[in-house]
Order: structure tokens, then sequence, then C-alpha cells
């Protein structure tokens, strides 16, 4: 089958997810949880939360910077708070609703937030770095890093700029949980990317044929294999998000997207790329 | 016996092993059989080896992180301001003493605490599980700590003994400022461990009063107002230098010495982030996250088996001994498990089978080619062993940057990111060991083939 022939609708598609979250990115930017900017995180039960109620009754003493709300929980940030104030909250919450709880609390200074997002990054650079010279060492070749790299940030910037939109529109937080979901998608994403490469330098081995026809090839051999394998992982990750506890759903979620871009980047991203450098390096 | 059916004996084994550890401790069965019903009540016993010096003992239950256990976790900032830096290291790990003695007090089993050095601030970060309302506690561990030493009061009243009686303790003027430091010495004549302390200048004054005046009678010393130790003075001592020797391990000796630094060394702590969680929240996560892996564990079988039939079989129980394998190395290693810990090992579980559908995909091709299955069987393994090998490292390369194991500062060392890089990175390594030995060998001996190309190899 020629894939590849169409290589250029793939970087239409490529470009049409990208850009929507790269706009995001650069005008909303994520939305940090404490972790990373500092402040604290409330979650308290109630029986039957208003949300007016409860700005009114605490706006006058904190800064309210966001307050969320289901059908039996809000969820408050505050300024860093210490145990003994957000006990005087529920308190004073219990003025409203007796059965006021403080299910869970959060409080991060500022300084430490600032250290784990520089931490945070640092990590991802280095993930980064050593996927390349592993590439680059176990295939000889340094164009072939460098493609799988470039997927890998492909499905970052995606991975990134759907979180941008996630909590611009539905209040998604970027914590550290988010973090790692980014590592595994490199992980993943190169994982996926290796298999396909490894074909392309398999057959490069056997026959004679242009790179073109040899990646056509190699396409057309292992889609099912990547396919399958992302249908498993898709199973598993979509279960959890559907079903899992709310304190996991958004990293699942994050790891969803990542695993489908991851499985697309592959074979729709790194391939037609490398392909269209041989092109052009020949002409 | 072939070497295919030792493998099989081994790997049988293995699972029932892993079956084993995996259950739980206690299991009540009410069979009922011919009309009568039974009680069976089996209890595995917790396992305890001993090898030479080294003793492995394990409980074999899982531990819960505090995301799941419930519980407090906080990080308390150290002033190091007004510690001379060679004496810094010293001061954080008495800092860290104290605070595990007041956790102590409080009688929370298995609380967490450590150091670490982020830039160059020092904290202590203390995770105590099971603790709903950690407000009383949260207050003590997050005071600078208390030495003093106190002078002993007799009952004065008492006129039937010859020796007055010894009632109480009381406060005296020499206090941790006045400690300079405390070191564990060895006494040149014994070899037994002493603990040598050095006074401040006002210090030594204070002291040389103190021992002059209770000259052979105990002078206690206690931390945060529990007493640690009440050495009888043996002579007056002006230099500012004393030793406090006694019936000390070495252990005791540092423990002491440790303690007594708190307090000469004393470093203000000051809580910078907490995170609380209660139990029924952790609960409801294990729950839930536990019967969502289920159901797609349940859909991935499912999948496998319709796409690759009886291969897909094969590979499901080899997915099945992957997990019970994994569980028995959760219980044994032990890992502490949290939220993004499951979620790592539901992740790998879907790695897991990608290793047998990159086998399958290339057996197909094999037998596509005109081979015989048991020729494309092994060939299969064989030429997908480079992408699988390729695509594995790569991931575990992720996983040890993730995991940070020699505590680089300059990347996280937090307990969730970690919990999750050890469940992927462990999850890979068996899943090697499954998707290729154990897969491979089930294969071997079960699988003659589809029906119509079983004709076809029979021939050739």
């Amino acid at each position: 089958m020629n894939w590849l022939k169409y290589r250029f609708l793939y970087f239409f598609i490529s470009l049409a997810i990208l850009l929507p979250g790269l706009y995001s990115l650069w005008s909303f930017g994520l939305n940090p949880s404490v972790e990373f900017t500092g402040g604290s995180l409330l979650e308290i039960s109630l029986e039957n939360p208003s949300p007016d109620q409860i700005k009114d009754l605490l706006s006058p003493t904190y800064s309210i910077h966001s307050l969320n709300h289901d059908s039996s929980t809000i969820t408050l940030k505050l300024d860093p708070l210490t145990q003994s104030q957000a006990d005087q909250i529920v308190s004073d919450l219990k003025t409203l609703d007796s059965q006021a709880k403080l299910i869970s609390f959060t409080s991060v200074g500022p300084s430490v937030g600032g250290q784990l997002l520089t931490k945070a990054l640092t990590a991802i650079v280095i993930a980064a770095l050593a996927t390349l010279l592993y590439i680059a060492y176990s295939f000889r070749n340094l164009t072939f890093g460098f493609f799988a790299i470039i997927a890998m940030l492909h499905d970052t910037l995606i991975l990134l700029g759907s979180y941008s939109l996630l909590g611009h529109f539905f209040g998604f937080q970027t914590d550290l949980l988010i973090v790692t979901a980014i590592l595994t998608t490199l992980s993943f994403s190169v994982h996926d990317t290796i298999v396909v490469f490894d074909r392309i330098r398999e057959l490069k081995n056997k026959t004679t044929s242009s790179l073109y026809a040899l990646s056509n090839r190699a396409i057309t051999e292992t889609i099912t294999r990547s396919l399958n394998n992302s249908l498993t992982i898709i199973f598993m990750l979509l279960s959890l998000a559907l079903l899992g506890g709310d304190s996991i759903k958004h990293f699942t979620i994050a790891l969803l997207i990542g695993a489908i871009t991851g499985t697309y980047s592959s074979t729709f991203t790194a391939v037609p790329l490398l392909v269209t450098w041989d092109t052009i390096r020949r002409k | 016996m072939s070497r295919t059916q030792s493998r099989f004996w081994l790997i049988l084994l293995l699972t029932i092993l892993s079956l084993v550890i995996s259950l739980p401790q206690e299991i009540n069965l009410n069979p009922h059989l011919f009309g009568r019903s039974f009680n069976v009540h089996l209890v595995r016993p917790d396992l305890k080896l001993s090898l030479g010096s080294y003793d492995f003992s394990r409980s074999l239950d899982i531990k819960l992180g505090l995301d799941l256990a419930g519980g407090t976790r906080v990080t308390l900032d150290a002033d190091m301001s007004s510690i001379a830096p060679e004496n810094q290291a010293d001061a954080l790990d008495s800092a860290k003493e104290i605070i595990a003695q007041r956790v102590d007090l409080f009688g929370i089993s298995e609380p967490n605490i450590y150091s670490q050095q982020a830039g160059s601030a020092y904290q202590i970060i203390v995770e105590l599980p099971g603790l709903d309302d950690p407000q009383a506690a949260l207050e003590l561990i997050g005071t600078t700590a208390q030495l003093e030493f106190l002078t002993p009061i007799y009952d004065q009243t008492s006129t039937e003994s010859a020796q007055p009686e010894l009632v109480d303790f009381q406060p005296s003027t020499l206090t941790g400022a006045d400690l300079q430091k405390t070191t564990v010495d060895f006494d040149p004549n014994t070899g037994q461990p002493v603990i040598s302390l050095q006074f401040s200048p006002s210090g030594t004054e204070k002291f040389a009063q103190l021992t002059k005046e209770y000259l052979g009678k105990p002078l206690a010393i206690a931390l945060d107002r529990q007493p640690l130790t009440a050495p009888i003075v043996q002579s007056e001592i002006t230099t500012g230098q004393a030793v406090i020797s006694g019936d000390f391990t070495l252990e005791g000796a540092q423990l002491l010495s440790k303690q007594l630094n708190a307090g000469a060394l004393p470093v203000p702590i000051k809580i910078t982030s907490q995170n609380t969680i209660t139990a029924t929240l952790g609960a409801d996560s294990i729950n839930q996250s536990v019967r969502a892996g289920l159901i797609g564990l349940s859909v991935v079988v499912l999948f496998m088996i319709a796409y690759y039939g009886q291969l897909g079989l094969i590979a499901s129980v080899g997915l099945f001994i992957y997990g019970l394998v994994t569980l028995s190395l959760y219980k044994l290693i032990p890992i502490t498990l949290t939220l993004p810990g499951i979620a790592g090992f539901i992740l790998s579980v879907g790695m897991a089978v990608d290793s047998n559908i990159l086998i399958f995909e290339r057996m197909k091709e094999e037998i596509r080619a005109g081979r015989a299955w048991p020729v494309a069987l092994e060939l299969g393994f064989g030429r997908a062993w480079d992408s699988i090998k390729d695509a594995n490292i790569a991931t575990l390369i992720t996983a040890f940057i993730l995991f940070n194991p020699l505590n680089w500062s300059f990347l996280p060392t937090s307990g969730p990111i970690r919990g999750f890089a050890v469940t992927l990175a462990l999850g890979i390594l068996i899943s090697l060991f499954t998707g290729i030995f154990v897969t491979r060998t089930l294969l071997r001996l079960f699988y003659h083939g589809p029906r119509s190309i079983k004709l076809f190899s029979s021939q050739s």
C-alpha cells in the first residue's frame, strides 16, 4: 500500500490538531495546580453546596482563587494555609451545612512549588536526551534518532496543547501527575516509533529499494501490530478514565491523549518526515 | 524430560508460589458438599527466612501509600541560618530524629520520615498514615527542640533512712543553648562507646557550678520534657568537656548523641507544605481503580482471543501469570502502592500484551511466507526480539530518570512520581519474562498451529 502518497495530508492533520493547542498555550497558558504555584487546595464534602453562600461567607477573610463544585463536594483554592486555618474554614462552613467535612487538604509554600517545576522540566529534557542517545547508538544513525525525537516533541506539544484547552474550558489542572503523563507519553511514543524504524532498518539490509518503497512496506507490515497494541492500552486507560476514581481521572485522560497521539505520530509523522527529508537531501 | 517440559514445571511452580503470595492472608471457604457444609479457614503464615546473619521477613500485605490509605504528608523547611555549615548535616539528622520521636508519642504506626536537600534548602518530609485529624501532631512536630538539664530534688523531711530520698527533678539554668556539640567517642580503656559533650563558654561556667553542687548525685537531661538520661556526676568539671559513659551499645550512643545535638543545634523548623487525605477517599480510590483495572483487563483478554484465537488465549494465560508475579513482587520487595503506581501497573499490562502482539504478527508473516508453524513460532520470537528490546529499553530509561535512584537534587524526588516509575519499570521487566519466556514455553507445549496450516505443515 502506498501510505506515503498522502504524507502531506498527515502533516496537515498534525498541524490542525497542534495549532489550536499551541494557540491556547500561547494565550491561556496552563492551569497550574497548587503544587507548582504554591497555595492551598481544600476539598470539602457538603450535603447541598451553594457556591454563592460559601463565597459570601469566606471572601471577607480569605482570598478565593477558585471555587469548583459538584453535587456533593466543593474544591477551594486559596493562599497557603495552616492546618488550624483549614479546620477553621470547615467549622465556618458548618454554620451553612452541618455535614461539612474536610476530605483532602493540600498546602504548598511558594518556594517549594517553583523548585518542583524546574525539576520536572529537567527530568523531561534529560529523558529526551537519553532516548536520543540510545536510538542513535542502537541504530548507528543520528537521523533516525532525530526524527524519533521530533515525533516525541510533536506528541508532547499536542498533550500540552490539549491540556491547556482542557484547563481553559473544563478547569483541568496541570499537576505533578501530568508531568508524569508527559514522560510516559515520551517513552510510549518512542517505543512505537522504534518498532517502525526497526522494520525499515531490517528491510534496508535485505533489499535495495528506495527508502520511500521500504518505508511503505515497513508501515504495511507494522500497522496491525501498532494499532492492536494501542487498542489494548487504550482499553485499559479508557476503563480507568471512565470508572476509576476522580483523583486519577485527569491523569488517565492525559495518558489517553498521549497514547493516541503516540501511535499516530510513529506511523504518520516520524516515517513521512524521514522520507521527506530523504527526498529533499537527494535533490 | 525435555528442556521445554522442565521450563513448564518451573513456570507452574512459580505460578503456584505467586498465587499463594498474592492471595489475601486469610481465606474463609464454606463449600457445600454432599449436603454437608464445611468450614475451611486458611491462614498463610508470614514469611520468615534466615540466612546466616541476614534475616528476611515480610508480612506479605500490600503497603499502601498515603493517597490510598489516607493520612498526612508534611514538608518542613529547616532554617539553617544560625548553624555553622560543617554542622548542618548533623543538625538536620538530629531534627529528623526528634520528629521521629515526637511522632512515636502519637502512636502512629509506620511513619515515614526522611530528609532531603533541595538547592540550599534543607527539608524534612514526614508521612503519617491513617491520621485524619493531624492538628495536634502537627503542632508538636513543628516546634523547635528544647533540651534541659535538670537537677535532683530530695525529700528533706524523711528521717527514717540515712540517705534522703530522690523525689523529682527541676530545670536548671543550663539548657541546650549552652551545649555546643556532642559526638560519639570510644573509651580508650574499655573500648565502650561514650558520648562527649562540648559546652560553650557560658555553659562551661554553669556546668562547673552544677557539677560542684551535685557531685555524686544524678543530673538529668530531658528533651521536650521527656527524660533522656540521668548520669551521676563523678567529678567537678571546669573545662566544659564532659563524657557520659555507661553500658551503651553503639546504636544507643548514636541515638542519644543525636538527641542531645537536637538541643545543642536547635534548628527552627516550619511546615511549608501539607497534604491530608481522609481514609474514606483513599478506600474509594482503591475500589474504583481495581474495578476499572479488572474491566479493562477483561476487555484486553477478549480482544486478544477474538483477534488471535488460541494464540490470544495462551497470551492471556501469560498475562494472568504476569499479574500474579507482579503482585507477589509488590508484596516481597515491598513496594508502597500509590494511585500513580496503580496507573503505572495498568499501563504496563498494556505494554505486556505488546510483546505478544509483536511476536504473533511476526509469526503470521512467517506463516504467510510459507513456513511451517513450529519454524514460524521460533522465527517470530527471534525476529521480534530486536524491536521488543529497543522499545522496552527506551521506556526503562524514562522510568529510571523518573525514579531518580541516586537522589539527584535537580530531578524530582517526589513520592508519587517514584511510585509510578517503580511499578512501570517492574512491569516492563516482568512482562519481558512472561511475554517471552512463559508464552514461548506454553506455545511450544500446547499450540499445534491453526488447523489448516497444521495439515500443510505435517507434510513439510
